[in-house]
């Protein structure tokens, strides 16, 4: 078991990739009995990598380190004062026992479309760290996934932190829709922040990676009029595109983000509100 | 009657309670279960792979079952491994044991049964085509009808005539202990270990497939982990395949399924549609009750037909009509086969019942709660099949208590305030009244004759010896409180022996809220015969009880006291099985449930905000285990209202995970509010009447009324998942 980053990434290295990097184990050990096949991978276990445990605050941002669990920013009241919708996010992944070991980094590099943590990363411009036998390079969240469990990392490299920019947010927002109050998986997600930077709107479950939405983003930065929630009708098809699944219906899943985009927004933007029926 | 802690409370806190898969057996193989991947067809081959060592497996099919290839219950149509032909997916065909799980596991999966397809059935509602016909000429596996006075002259004379179509879907049981038993050899006699609710239902089905007598097989509970009949039926089959397996290999053998396994291959609650055609006078009394069930049997006959017999008792409800007509069918189909499920086909049938009150309710322009008042059967006054109630229960008081106690009224009025400050939220009230009948449908008491005995032990203890089983309601705790009333003693030195078949008599099968009621008032007499046996009176109470029990071994020694009794019927109940006319019960519980819910306009998400369980249970014997199983009912309902949706694919589950099979989490489940009112019933245990099913017949069609009442609309069916209710919505409101 390695205990610095320098043996774990020599370690990636050596097995060209074909070692699977296990941090909470949370997503890797569900049905684990039945799962005999991966009984034979190779994992390499972070768990003696201190150094990538803690989260802090720096100046201008907060670092979530690659062992950082949801449970450690659920307990920092900076958290909670500074980014909520990070907590919130973190208070919807399982239960209490899934969030006191599954970690952010690990949030990201499971690749689920529909990944809590992700989404209000995504929505708060997270950097990904990535470290590799040939150097650190550094990718924007938004633009990490390629496709369906497609990312811009590459197998040897290993997460090692996460950077989202401490910027005055005037309004933050995240609303998961489940299948029932806890322990679901999110059939819609949306996280919307406003900064300076402008206005982000991110989606899972709506797209084969959790998505950005430009072309709302774009209506909400022109304050283009909306009376209701068919007026993101057409932005959410732009943006995303979501599927049938075992979980719910892609009407389902069109319908809902849009009365959640409009309920949402009609409480801060003077521009979008009822006009007429509002459901 | 004071309310002692759950016996085996702590045991299952704190995890030391042992269930099957913790028995330490030396040596044991474990059993796994080769599937039928086709709805229906004929078996071409079975293709063992290349890739495994078969020499070190145990490989069983039905070529090694001894006796019959038939699982015994009510019909013999199911066989323990398919031989020739398969009628749904994940039939098993082949059994395989190994001493490793994993090994096992890549077995199983290296070995491919080959069917040549033939047409299969799925939809229950539609009529089969010629060539899906495998039952009879119309794939009906049974079918009941009832009729009193004249439905036609009554449907003719009546001021409207209110007709509706409602449906249910399947209920995965999620007992917290999945399917398991273990086998092995007692020098020639066969032994079952396992999780179950009817020890003796399992040793008939293996004296039948063994070709034993009862000399050669016994079977004995372990610690179970809920049933929910879940255990009732499918535990036949499963100790039949871990027999086979442990008597080719020679060697114990343990069977325990996965979840996924269990959720896939197991029975379910069986899906209904029942159509209603109601006659009703304009201040709302119904002069005629039409009634139409079809439930979805599966592919094999399981416990169909008396889900079918006490779904028909319950489909006219709690209310006096003059004039009904019900006729209910249960039919084949290529899906895994339904089985028994809490409330056993009443749940089906007053779902239907209690949303179509609302339905008519609304066309008469009439409130909810004084349409059920007008018709609540009074003393006197007789149900569907004749049955005249007289048991001192005043029905419309229960009503208004739980009208009352609800605040119904006042959260009406609330509901109007929140409305005008709410963007998206609206919320609504809605009622249910309902009964269960304790006890086996019709003669069944009668024609089974439970036994048991209570034994007197030399130290002066007491041991109750029935094969009623734990299963998480309580009976251990409530068996020996009936002791210790009725004796006079400590309800410490009562013990309750495990039951085993190879020392307990048949107290009949742990199923239809009969334990309590029935079973207990069994003990009560053995109670009575043991005293007896001891040259004791009535007034002989406590420890000359245990005294003359010590002296009698003195005098006896190596002999053994017991105390005995078999079901006797109590007087003035008769039942005509031909006509489905007379007491179907010895006595009904009665309920009227509230439920608040609150829909959420964006999602189309419903939420159950507060409930109220108002019922009359005969005496209740331990307030905290009754309150405990109306609330777990309730929770249990809630889920198959809202969210528990069995997603079919060729007749079998896709969802088989805690993932995307959803129940409710205690954040789903608002604050239960329990009340009962008792009167006791004379032939019951303590008074007991049945309760432990009650609680799942009521709160669907209070939750789907207060759905109506807060968007406006008429659901018909469960689930009701934000999906059904989005496409409601939809359709209702062009907007």
């Amino acid at each position: 078991m390695p205990t610095t980053l320098g043996e774990a990434l020599s370690v990636l290295e050596e097995l060209k990739g074909d070692a699977v990097p296990i941090a909470g184990g949370t997503d890797l050990m569900v049905s684990w009995p039945e799962r005999f096949i991966e009984h034979e991978r190779t994992y390499l276990d972070l768990s003696g990598l201190d150094e990538l445990r803690a989260h802090r605050w720096t100046e201008d941002a907060l670092e979530i380190g690659a062992l950082t669990t949801f449970w450690d920013i659920v307990r920092d009241p900076q958290a909670a004062r500074e980014m909520p919708i990070l907590v919130d996010a973190a208070r919807t992944v399982g239960a209490v026992q899934i969030q006191s070991r599954g970690t952010w980094a690990g949030n990201i590099a499971n690749a689920s479309p529909a990944a809590d943590g992700v989404l209000s990363m995504m929505a708060l411009d997270a950097v990904v760290e990535l470290a590799g036998a040939e150097g650190v390079e550094e990718v924007h969240l938004d633009e990490l996934y390629l496709g369906y469990k497609q990312m811009r990392k590459r197998a040897d490299q290993l997460i090692t932190r996460v950077r989202i920019p401490r910027r005055t947010l005037e309004f933050q927002s995240f609303v998961k829709v489940g299948s029932r109050r806890a322990q679901a998986i999110t059939k819609i997600g949306l996280a919307i922040t406003r900064s300076d930077a402008g206005w982000r709107v991110v989606a899972s479950s709506m797209a084969p990676t959790v998505k950005r939405c430009c072309a709302i983003e774009r209506m909400l930065d022109d304050r283009v009029p909306v009376d209701g929630p068919g007026g993101f009708a057409a932005a959410i098809g732009s943006d995303v595109s979501p599927i049938d699944d075992i979980r719910t219906t892609a009407v389902y899943r069109e319908s809902v983000m849009a009365r959640v985009l409009f309920h949402e927004l009609a409480r801060v933007c003077p521009w979008i509100c009822a006009g007429g029926d509002s459901v | 009657m004071s309310t002692p802690l759950r016996r085996e409370g702590l045991d299952k806190l704190t995890g030391r309670e042992r269930y099957v898969d913790d028995l330490d057996l030396a040596g044991c193989l474990w059993g796994m279960t080769v599937r039928s991947p086709a709805a229906r067809g004929r078996i071409r081959e079975v293709r063992f792979g290349d890739g495994v060592d078969w020499s070190e497996f145990v490989v069983v099919d039905f070529r090694d079952i001894p006796g019959p290839n038939e699982i015994r219950l009510i019909e013999l149509d199911q066989p323990v491994l398919a031989a020739d032909r398969v009628r749904h997916i994940h039939e098993p065909v082949v059994l395989v044991a190994h001493s490793s799980r994993t090994m096992c596991r890549r077995a199983i999966e290296q070995i491919e049964i080959v069917v040549d397809p033939e047409p299969a059935v799925f939809d229950f509602r539609v009529e089969p085509r010629a060539e899906q016909v495998q039952h009879d000429s119309d794939n009906v596996l049974s079918r009941i009808s009832i009729n009193k006075g004249d439905i036609e002259a009554a449907l003719a004379r009546a001021d409207h005539v209110v007709e509706g179509v409602y449906e249910t879907g399947a209920q995965e049981h999620v007992y917290l202990e999945t399917q398991g038993m273990a086998a092995w050899l007692d020098g020639d006699v066969v032994v079952i270990q396992g999780s179950m609710q009817c020890p003796f239902y399992v040793l008939n089905a293996l004296m039948h497939a063994l070709g034993r007598d009862a000399s050669g097989v016994r079977v004995v509970q372990s610690s179970t982990g809920g049933g929910f009949g879940g255990k009732e039926d499918f535990p036949s089959n499963l100790a039949i395949h871990t027999a086979l397996l442990a008597l080719k290999a020679g060697r114990a053998v343990k069977m325990i399924y996965d979840r996924a396994e269990d959720m896939a291959a197991t029975t379910k609650r069986h899906p209904s549609r029942v159509r209603h055609r109601t006659g009703v006078m304009s201040d709302g009394r119904l002069v005629a009750q039409d009634i139409e069930v079809l439930l979805d049997a599966g592919a094999y006959a399981t416990l169909s037909s008396v889900v079918l017999s006490r779904g028909i008792i319950h489909a006219g409800g709690p209310y006096a009509c003059d004039n009904v007509r019900i006729c209910v069918r249960a039919v084949l189909t290529n899906s895994v086969p339904f089985g028994a499920f809490r409330g056993f086909g009443a749940p089906q049938t007053q779902f239907a019942l209690e949303r179509h009150m609302d339905v008519i309710a609304q066309r008469l322009g009439l409130d909810p709660v004084e349409i059920r008042r007008r018709n609540l059967i009074c003393d006197g006054q007789s149900t569907a099949t004749g049955q005249v109630i007289n048991d001192g229960t005043d029905r419309v008081a229960l009503l208004d208590l739980a009208v009352a106690e609800s605040k119904f009224v006042e959260k009406k009025a609330a509901h109007v305030s929140f409305h005008a400050g709410s963007a998206y939220c609206r919320r609504g009230l809605g009622l249910a009244t309902f009964m269960h009948g304790g006890g086996f449908t019709g003669s069944g008491e009668d024609t089974l004759k439970a036994k048991l005995h209570v034994g007197g032990c030399r130290d002066g203890s007491i041991e109750v010896l029935s094969a009623i089983t734990e299963i998480g309601q309580g009976t251990k705790t409530i068996f020996a409180s009936i002791v210790a009333e009725r004796l006079g003693v400590d309800a410490s030195v009562v013990t309750i022996a495990t039951p085993d078949t190879a020392r307990v008599p048949n107290s009949c099968p742990t199923v239809a809220s009969r334990s309590a009621m029935v079973v207990g008032r069994l003990l009560e007499r053995a109670c009575d015969d043991l005293r007896a046996r001891l040259g004791l009176t009535p007034e002989d109470r406590g420890e000359r009880v245990q005294e003359a029990i010590r002296e009698w071994h003195v005098l006896h020694p190596g002999e053994a006291l017991l105390g005995k009794a078999e079901y006797e019927r109590p007087p003035n109940i008769a039942w005509d099985e031909k006509t489905y006319r007379g007491d179907a019960y010895g006595a009904f519980a009665w309920g009227t449930y509230v439920a608040e819910v609150e829909v959420d306009l964006r999602t189309c998400a419903c939420r159950v905000l507060s409930f109220h369980a108002v019922q009359e249970v005969g005496r209740v014997l331990n307030r905290t285990l009754a309150t405990g199983q109306i609330q777990g009912g309730v929770v249990q309902a809630i889920g198959w209202a809202l969210m528990e949706d069995c997603v079919w694919e060729q007749g079998a589950m896709k969802n088989t995970q805690f993932t995307n099979y959803i129940i409710p989490t205690t954040l789903d489940v608002p604050p239960i509010s329990v009340t009962f009112l008792e009167t006791p019933y004379a032939f019951g245990g303590g008074g007991a009447k049945g309760l432990g099913e009650l609680p799942m017949d009521g709160p669907a069609p209070a939750i789907l009324n207060a759905v109506a009442d807060a968007v406006g609309i008429e659901p018909v069916s469960i689930p009701l998942t934000p999906e059904q209710l989005l496409e409601l919505l939809s359709h209702d409101d062009a907007t």
